[in-house]
């Protein structure tokens, strides 16, 4: 005869390894917040600190030990260095986009060069650094510019990537009633294929840009090391935040490492605040999948 | 037949060719691809070279790494590097797996944008910022741990010779370090891969009786298995790769050991710690870790496009 406590669900070995499972992974997610808030913790909690009109102004002081006063020249270098990379790699890279999606249909070519900048994309940012090194240092000496070339290959395939990825999204009809009006191929592409897919390559860009002014053996490499503010692309070392960073890490001295930390905290917001002007962008206005 | 079925006259004049030029710019731009890769192979082979006479196939079995007398053995970065991507391996990938399972299977809609955009924010932390953390706080906590784990496992054999004593310096350091750089790249492209499962599929083992568990076991995670590879495989092109976290928290020494709380050092950190005073054939071996290292990179991501590739296509013939 049934009782009510056969029919009660039972805790078979099956729901509990299932629970089991789900508590797994909730637990996974828990496990990577910890180390993120740890870091941002950290960074903010020292970082924050060091701020002042003086600290982001200021030169960086020649006796590393000594406390303070700046790392305005690595502001600059960061600034300076990201954005000539980004003038470089962005044209090119919705280019390359643009001949995936709109006129490799198919082609051998077309496979090749998409395949390839998916294998760009792992080239180690170390390679890259003495590549250029190789390639533009040798001849021109250590500048800012040779930091911008390598930011700018890293951040390429990126771009192409994520332009393609946006250009697939946009309908096809709109191509059609293009050319149905008698535009010509370019025509279509600049004035309806690309405005429509704007938001999302724009994004895209924001996003590769806000890693590329992280990088770091790149600037060691190429751009070299100074105190003081170059604004001279082409001639004389230059710095940039991620190198102070790595270096000022390295000593033992309250100061550096002082400096280490608030240069830190001024990286990572500058990099969050390109990365959430990416992701409103995205949100507001691009198409959605 | 009276209607016209040849294709329309392309642009003559001013208006094709500035049509053509526009279709010859895209060309040109896909082709800096190409070019700018064939460019590191070559020009970076050509600088490494002398180092590469030098030692022959020695570069990469020796493990005798002394600029002084002109020896370079690559053998303990290699071998730094793959202990410290592995051990970032063995934590990131069931957390990754883990995460991409939990926002795509368990969590309602409208959490599964949250979750993934805190994950995500790991991605755009540079690396030097883990480095400086590594370095000043992460290694300053953890020798304590690591000794903890040391005495507990000294009774057992096999075990205690992995984990020995340590300065907070160590592969094992390095390795925690990579597993949280690459968790958002492999969780990202495993959630990807995981949100290509059908539907009816996961209804059907559902309507089969099967709990969420089973229901992931014998649907998703077959469904999936190839693309997650290739995520993995990606994840481990990024941690082989990564220079300066690691420069800052393996410890720097030309070592081979297999306590992984022991101090070792990776082929990107050693090119990168070395470069500022590197000359000659110093420079030139530094270049060929380059070398050593893009060929390595090159191979393990090469082989992830390939598996993903054949992976989408699977997925998208099966539809």
């Amino acid at each position: 005869m049934l009782t009510a406590a056969d029919l009660a669900p039972r805790r078979s070995r099956r729901t509990v390894t299932n629970t089991a499972m789900t508590v797994l992974m909730a637990l996974s997610v828990v496990a990577i917040l910890v180390p993120l808030a740890a870091v941002l913790y950290t960074v903010v909690s020292k970082g924050a600190s060091q701020l002042s009109p003086d600290f982001l102004t200021k030169d960086i002081p020649i006796v590393t030990r000594q406390k303070g006063p700046g790392i305005g020249p690595a502001i600059i270098g960061t600034v300076l260095i990201t954005t000539v990379a980004a003038v470089m790699a962005v044209p090119v890279g919705i280019l390359a986009a643009i001949y995936l999606n709109e006129y490799s249909a198919g082609s051998r070519l077309g496979k090749i060069v998409r395949f390839m900048a998916t294998v760009m994309t792992g080239v180690p940012s170390v390679v890259m650094g003495l590549f250029v090194y190789v390639l533009y240092t040798l001849r021109f000496k250590q500048n800012a510019f040779g930091g911008s070339l390598a930011l700018a290959f890293l951040m390429l395939p990126i771009i192409i990537r994520s332009t393609e990825e946006m250009l697939k999204l946009v309908p096809n009809n709109l191509r059609e009633a293009s050319a149905a009006l008698g535009a010509r191929r370019s025509r279509t592409i600049l004035t309806v294929s690309l405005p429509a897919a704007l938001p999302g390559v724009v994004s895209g860009c924001l996003l590769a840009i806000a890693r590329a002014a992280g990088e770091t053996a790149p600037i060691l490499f190429v751009v070299g090391a100074t105190n003081t503010v170059n604004a001279n692309m082409f001639n004389g070392v230059n710095t940039a935040l991620s190198a102070q960073i790595f270096t000022n890490a390295q000593q033992p001295f309250a100061g550096a490492q002082a400096r280490a930390w608030g240069a830190a905290f001024t990286l990572l917001s500058l990099a969050f605040l390109v990365t959430l002007a990416a992701r409103l962008i995205t949100a507001r206005f691009a198409l959605k999948r | 037949m009276t209607g016209s079925t040849a294709p329309p006259a392309p642009f003559t004049g001013r208006v094709g060719r500035a049509d053509a030029a526009f279709r010859y710019a895209t060309i040109a731009a896909g082709l800096v691809v190409l070019v700018v890769l064939g460019a590191i192979a070559v020009t970076t082979v050509r600088r490494a070279l002398p180092a590469f006479d030098l030692m022959g196939f020695r570069f990469l079995t020796s493990s005798r790494w002394d600029p002084n007398a002109d020896q370079f053995g690559a053998k303990a970065f290699l071998y730094g590097s793959l202990v410290a991507s592995a051990i970032a391996l063995v934590i990131a990938v069931p957390v990754s797996i883990g995460i991409a399972l939990f926002t795509t299977q368990v969590v309602p809609a409208r959490w599964r944008r949250p979750i993934i955009y805190t994950v995500d924010l790991l991605a755009v932390v540079p690396s030097v910022v883990f480095g400086l953390w590594g370095i000043l706080v992460f290694a300053k906590v953890v020798p304590g741990f690591y000794d903890n784990i040391a005495s507990a496992v000294h009774p057992i054999p096999g075990l205690r010779s992995l984990f020995g004593s340590s300065h907070g310096r160590s592969y094992m350091t390095a390795g925690v370090i990579l597993a949280v750089m690459i968790t958002p790249i492999i969780t990202s492209l495993a959630r990807e891969v995981i949100d290509t499962c059908s539907p009816s599929d996961r209804e059907g083992a559902y309507a089969l009786g099967a709990t969420r568990w089973e229901m992931i076991c014998g649907v998703v995670l077959p469904h999936a298995k190839n693309g997650l590879v290739g995520a993995v495989m990606l994840g481990l092109g990024r941690a082989m790769g990564e220079t300066i976290a690691v420069a800052l928290v393996i410890g720097s020494a030309n070592n081979i050991s297999a306590n992984l709380f022991a101090s070792g050092d990776a082929l990107p950190a050693r090119i990168a710690n070395e470069w500022g005073e590197a000359e000659g054939n110093w420079r030139a071996a530094l270049i060929g870790l380059a070398v050593t290292l893009f060929a390595v990179t090159i191979l393990v991501n090469l082989l992830a496009a390939f598996i993903v590739n054949r992976s989408t296509a699977k997925s998208q013939g099966a539809r």
